[in-house]
Parts: structure tokens; C-alpha cells; sequence
């Protein structure tokens, strides 16, 4: 098998440089559709036939939810490379993951609170799904703060890189525990095998949305592993050209 | 070995520990992880005795008796094995409907009556416009035929 | 218009989640960008005093 690609990815200023260039292409895409589902999911689709206009929360809480397992993952994945083949531009990708995802989860949180008040009858309710998520954040919480507990980068990168590979089995947990228990939050209507159990004028601008907070996160991911790339890079010279520049 | 095999099969032992420590926690606190109890599990005495836990199912069709003037309703919690009838008084959450899930904590006393505290409803993961289920559940009756119990549409019009 | 924004009696649900949501990209943007420029003016700065450690 043929790893040049993935040597070259890990050359701090080929990613620092494609990185770069790739930010536009996934900034722009990401505020269109992100645009588009709002509008698809706040005026277009139609109410809900038990939560009437309620249910339109879904909109912003699903999409948040999905990004903050999605950057847990992504931070895993980036963090047990970084630690295996002592990468550092994998340790700079981990470590950008990390306050992004933290805010997600913060955001799936707060918007599901403001659902679970009108429609279950309570903000928080310490439910399976309900705390796994919350451990997420904590998880994440712990992640930056063992980062800037720890004044040596490298020992910063490899101590937070195990916690974060820990840390992963937290993702599966939030995925299905609403099937594996008994849960007061419904079971997924769209990530899962089969058909959604959501109709297709309420699903397109989910998924449109979906598609925008993946594209949203990885614009976000790219600008910040670039500055995670020139702190680890200190004394390398492709800085100071680059810089000059 | 080289050491960046060494490393590989260390992250890789790590994380495989900590996913079967993680599954062992998690089948031992099985039943306190259990956010409810359904009524089969209540009826094979799973519940906790004599202490406060939850009872989830579906509100029986046609079981909700609300006391004039009062907040006091009674109702009778499914899962279509068996049933469990509650007794609550306070404000029910705007999704409480007959046909629809809802979690109720509180004690079940020695006449086999559940006394709520605390009601919440519990939705399903079917989301659709009002004409699609008017049309899926009753095909013969007109759109806008108003069924008894349960009302088609959410109740802000 | 009205009826959009009484979300069928549900704004004080919809309209706060939607803001916090928006509230949280727009400030995820601002804070990428800022740690990049942090990160960019250090740089800059430690080559410019010619200390290239």
C-alpha cells in the first residue's frame, strides 16, 4: 500500500497551506446551506401532527447534537494517530476539535431543554441519553483543561490525546441509549437503518441542515488546526517564509 | 516490535479495556440505569417496592377521567400486555395525550394504584404533517372528521 | 407574519433555541479566527525580535 498521502498530510505546512486554501470551500457551502435549511425548516415544512410548530426545535438541536459527536469522533480518531505516529499536525487537529465540539454540545443541550420544557413537561430529566450527553461536554471540558493544566505542549498533546481516546466510548453510548434503555427521548427518526420516520417536507431541510454543520465544522476545524500548527511549529523555518509572506 | 507498534497496540488495549470495563459498568447498574419501568416489568415486581420510580408506557384510549374542576385526573398506563392505572394531580405537559407515551414518577401503592408526582410525555419518532396521519388513520372517515379522544391537530390552530 | 413569528404558540421555544444556536456559530467563527491571528501574531512577533525558539 502506497503511504505517501498520509505523510504528506502529515507535513505541517502542506496542511497548514491546504488547509488554508480549502477554508472557502467549505465556509461558503456551509452559510448557504445552513441558510437554506433554516428557511426549508422554520417556513416550508409543515407542523408537526402532535408537536405543531414546537417540533421545528429539530431543526437546530438535531444538527447541533450530530456535530458535537461528530468532533468527539473526529478528536478521537485525530488524537490515537497523534499519539501511534507521534504526528504532530494530528495532535493540532485533535486539539482543534476540542472548543468547537464543547460549544455544540452546549448548544444540543440548551436547545433540547427548551424542547423537553413545553413538550415532556421539564427542561432536565436525568435520562440515559439526557446524561450521556452531558458527560460529553464534561469530557470535552476535561480535555481543554488537562491541555492548559499541563504547560509543555507535547506533554499537553499526549496526555489530553489518551483521555480523548477514552473518552470515545462515550460516542456509542450517546448514539443508543435510547434503544439500549428505557429513555424518555425518542429513538432516532433519521440516523439509523430503514426508512426516516420523518416525512420528506420535514426531513429535506434536516438533512440540508446536516449537510451544513458538517461543512460548517470542518471550515471551523481547518482555520483553527492552521494556528495549532504554527504553535507546534515554533523554531521550523517554513514558518518565518510563510509569515513574511 | 517497533515502538510505533508498541504504541498502536497500547491505544488500541487501552481503548478496548476501557469499552469492556465500560460494558460491564454499564449491564451491572442495568435496572438503576433504567430511566422507567414498563407495566409487564412492574407486574413481574421488577419496580422497586414500596419506593418512588418511574412507569412509562402509553395512556390507555379512552382511559382519561379528569375530576370537574379540579386538576386530579386518573388514567391507565400500557404497554399493551399489561396495564397499570395512575392517579395525578397537577398540570399535565402539552404533548399528554390518549394513544401517546408519557412517564410518570411516583409510588404504587398496595391497591395497585400509581400515584404520580411528576407526569411527563414521551414522544415518538414519527414526525408528519397533520393531513398525512388524518389520511393514514382513518382512510374511509373525511379529512377533518374529529376523532373522540384524541385530537389530530396540536392544539394551538 | 405574525402567525410565523407566534411559532403556533411556541416562540418562546423555537425563537430562543434558534438564537442560541446562531449565537453559538457566530461566535465559534469569531473564536476560530481569533486563535488563528493569535497564533499568526506570536509567530510574527518572535520572528521579528529574531528569536527563532
Amino acid at each position: 500500500m502506497d503511504w505517501t498521502w498520509f505523510h504528506r498530510f502529515g507535513s505541517p505546512p502542506h496542511l497548514y497551506g491546504l488547509a488554508g486554501r480549502l477554508v472557502p470551500w467549505f465556509a461558503w457551502p456551509a452559510a448557504l446551506a445552513i441558510a437554506a435549511g433554516l428557511y426549508g425548516g422554520l417556513v416550508l415544512a409543515p407542523p408537526d401532527y402532535q408537536q405543531g410548530d414546537g417540533f421545528r426545535i429539530i431543526y437546530v438541536h438535531a444538527p447541533s447534537a450530530w456535530l458535537s459527536l461528530m468532533a468527539y469522533t473526529w478528536m478521537a480518531v485525530a488524537a490515537a494517530i497523534g499519539l501511534v505516529w507521534r504526528m504532530k499536525v494530528a495532535h493540532a487537529m485533535a486539539a482543534s476539535c476540542a472548543p468547537i465540539g464543547a460549544w455544540f454540545t452546549v448548544a444540543a443541550l440548551c436547545t433540547g431543554m427548551l424542547w423537553g420544557k413545553p413538550m415532556w413537561g421539564t427542561y432536565w430529566v436525568w435520562d440515559p441519553r439526557l446524561t450521556a450527553e452531558l458527560v460529553l461536554l464534561f469530557l470535552y471540558l476535561g480535555y481543554l483543561g488537562l491541555r492548559s493544566a499541563i504547560e509543555d505542549p507535547q506533554r499537553a498533546d499526549r496526555a489530553s490525546a489518551v483521555l480523548a481516546v477514552v473518552g470515545v466510548v462515550n460516542v456509542p453510548i450517546v448514539r443508543y441509549s435510547v434503544e439500549w434503555w428505557n429513555s424518555i427521548h425518542q429513538a432516532p427518526s433519521v440516523m439509523k437503518f430503514g426508512k426516516p420516520t420523518i416525512s420528506w417536507p420535514m426531513l429535506t431541510p434536516l438533512l440540508i441542515m446536516f449537510v451544513g454543520f458538517t461543512l460548517l465544522f470542518l471550515a471551523l476545524v481547518l482555520v483553527r488546526v492552521r494556528g495549532e500548527i504554527l504553535r507546534r511549529e515554533r523554531q521550523a523555518r517554513w514558518v518565518s517564509e510563510v509569515i513574511a509572506a | 516490535m517497533t515502538p510505533r507498534r508498541r504504541r498502536l497496540v497500547l491505544v488500541l488495549a487501552i481503548l478496548a479495556g476501557v469499552a469492556i470495563a465500560g460494558t460491564l459498568a454499564l449491564q451491572a447498574f442495568r435496572e438503576n440505569v433504567m430511566f422507567f419501568f414498563d407495566p409487564t416489568q412492574v407486574a413481574k415486581g421488577e419496580a422497586p417496592k414500596g419506593e418512588r420510580f418511574r412507569l412509562g408506557g402509553m395512556v390507555e384510549k379512552g382511559s382519561v377521567v379528569r375530576e370537574p374542576g379540579k386538576l386530579e385526573v386518573q388514567f391507565v398506563v400500557t404497554d399493551f400486555q399489561r396495564s397499570v392505572p395512575v392517579h395525578y394531580a397537577g398540570v399535565l405537559p402539552d404533548l399528554f395525550r390518549e394513544g401517546q407515551g408519557v412517564v410518570a414518577h411516583g409510588k404504587l401503592g398496595a391497591d395497585g394504584v400509581f400515584t404520580a408526582d411528576e407526569v411527563l410525555a414521551k414522544h415518538d419518532e414519527n414526525y408528519m404533517p397533520p393531513e398525512v396521519t388524518r389520511s393514514l388513520k382513518s382512510p374511509a372517515q373525511p379529512a377533518g372528521s374529529a376523532r373522540p379522544s384524541t385530537p389530530a391537530v396540536a392544539p394551538q390552530g | 407574519m405574525s402567525g410565523f413569528l407566534s411559532m403556533g404558540g411556541y416562540a418562546s421555544s423555537v425563537w430562543p433555541a434558534v438564537a442560541l444556536t446562531f449565537g453559538i456559530i457566530a461566535w465559534n467563527i469569531v473564536a476560530a479566527r481569533r486563535s488563528f491571528a493569535a497564533a499568526r501574531a506570536e509567530a510574527r512577533r518572535r520572528i521579528a525580535a529574531g528569536d527563532p525558539s
